[in-house]
């Protein structure tokens, strides 16, 4: 890739942040540290991994409303984790997150788990827990 | 306020071996960020089917993170200080110490918890590198590579950051040279280093390493065109060129920063071949950013035109041109 070929797209995910180093191509074919404000290729395939996280955390959000999961399940996907992610991250069994993703299991859980849980999603624990009531308020509410 | 003194932030494209770049000019050894790229031997390409990372099985460009941070120094004859924490409290309390001393310290972190980062890039990726530099006002100043800028963290953040689990888990570890040697053979470090990678690239006894690597994911893409979900498709091709293109790689799968090296290489040893390797590598990342072209326009319009079997044909072509670099590369030392 030579310097004038460096994309400079001006990627919205980057932008505020500054400008990625990338190796480059001068005009009498040396290697140079230039700089990008990013590919839109990049960017696309970035937006395409959200957008479907976004769509799963929002079904989770129906299904936590109709009592068939629990709040972890909407978190889980707005943090951009997957199940085993999670598990590892909280240092627990995959089996153990799954359980707790039943909201009758969920209901029961004690204080100092779902403060690890919140801590992790990085919000306060009464968000997990009134999770059902706040979304019942604004179903539209984004954490 | 703890600032290191004679620092200066340089940005550089990829994390691991700018952070180690920086930390090694620092003690008075000069490497460019290709060079310590090059030689530690971290060009790779893996596709591991059965490790899943978000649902999706890992493709990476390089060695393992963490190759360089554990293995280049002692390749170098640098004297190396590393430590990994059971004690968050204690590891916290042991950078204070270290910043007062006047020493400035590698870290590794978890992306998820880099506050300063864009929220749509904090995934769960344990294997960020950065450096600090500097305390004020209850904040690190933070040098990370892959930022123009100096940035700032919160004490509990970092924390956070460096004793997050799962997947290469940080535990913490903090990393800085000792004391660095007067001379090193370049010619002998390149020629050592070139002949691991290649061998890696071209001989790897399992099929997910090196060009069979290349090879399996093609024809795995080609797989996926036909008899998959679209959707899953998607997400997969995706996946491959997120790990190529976002931040950190440097564009093309770190094959341009390799490029570099290798032209670094022909300056330092002479040695034709290297030139030509180098172009050739060029040619490589060119065609690695042709193919993420190419899926990203399968993935904008949804697969509703253009050839389904085009992405996996450009993996194809890409194995092939990095194939006979590595061949030739073979024979880089004149004998």
């Amino acid at each position: 890739m030579k310097i004038d070929e460096v994309p400079q797209d001006d990627i919205p995910t980057f932008r505020g942040h500054g400008t990625k180093a990338i190796y480059a191509l001068d005009a009498r074919g040396r290697y140079t540290k230039t700089t990008t404000s990013g590919w839109e290729v990049e960017e696309l395939v970035l937006r395409d991994v959200l957008a479907d996280f976004a769509e799963k955390a929002e079904a989770a959000k129906a299904r936590i409303l109709a009592g068939r999961t629990s709040p972890i399940e909407y978190f889980l996907n707005r943090r951009l984790m997957d199940l085993a992610a999670l598990a590892q991250a909280m240092g627990i069994g995959k089996w153990r997150v799954k359980r707790h993703l039943k909201p009758r299991v969920f209901n029961k859980l004690n204080d100092k788990l779902l403060q690890r849980y919140a801590s992790l999603f990085r919000i306060d624990i009464a968000t997990l827990k009134q999770f059902k009531e706040i979304l019942a308020r604004d179903p539209d509410s984004q954490f | 306020m703890i600032l290191i003194p004679n620092f200066k932030h340089q940005h550089f494209a990829h994390c691991e071996s700018g952070v180690m770049s920086s930390l090694l000019q620092h003690k008075g050894l000069t490497l460019s960020e290709p060079m310590v790229f090059g030689l530690s031997g971290a060009l790779s390409f893996a596709f591991l089917p059965f490790l899943k990372f978000g649902n999706m099985p890992l493709v990476s460009y390089r060695m393992f993170p963490g190759h360089i941070v554990k293995k280049f120094p002692k390749q170098l004859g640098v004297a190396y200080f590393r430590k990994t924490y059971r004690d968050p409290a204690k590891a916290m309390a042991e950078l204070d110490d270290f910043l007062v001393q006047g020493q400035m310290v590698g870290l590794q972190t978890s992306a998820y918890h880099t506050t300063y980062f864009p929220p749509e890039m904090r995934f769960h990726f344990n294997a960020h590198n950065i450096i600090v530099v500097g305390r004020e006002n209850n904040e690190y100043i933070v040098s990370d590579p892959v930022f123009d800028q100096l940035q700032r963290i919160a004490p509990e953040d970092l924390q956070s950051a460096r004793f997050a689990k799962g997947l290469s888990a940080p535990k913490g570890l903090a990393h800085f040279p000792l004391a660095v040697p007067e001379q090193i053979a370049l010619t002998d470090q390149i020629a050592r280093a070139i002949k691991k990678t290649v061998h890696m690239m071209l001989y790897a006894p399992v099929p997910w390493i090196g060009i069979k690597g290349i090879r399996y994911l093609a024809r795995r893409v080609g797989k996926l065109a036909t008899k998959s979900e679209p959707r899953y498709f998607r997400l997969f091709l995706g996946n491959i060129v997120r790990m190529q293109e976002e931040i950190g790689t440097g564009g093309g799968g770190f094959r341009f920063m390799y490029a570099s090296f290798l032209q670094e290489a022909f300056e330092i040893t002479g040695w034709p071949v290297l030139q030509e390797a180098s172009e050739r590598m060029t040619a490589a990342g060119d065609q690695w950013r042709r193919f993420a072209l190419e899926g990203a326009r399968w993935i904008k319009n949804k697969g509703t035109e253009g050839d389904p079997q085009l992405p996996a044909r450009l993996l194809r072509e890409c194995a092939e041109t990095e194939k006979e670099i590595y061949q030739m590369l073979k024979k880089a030392q004149p004998s």
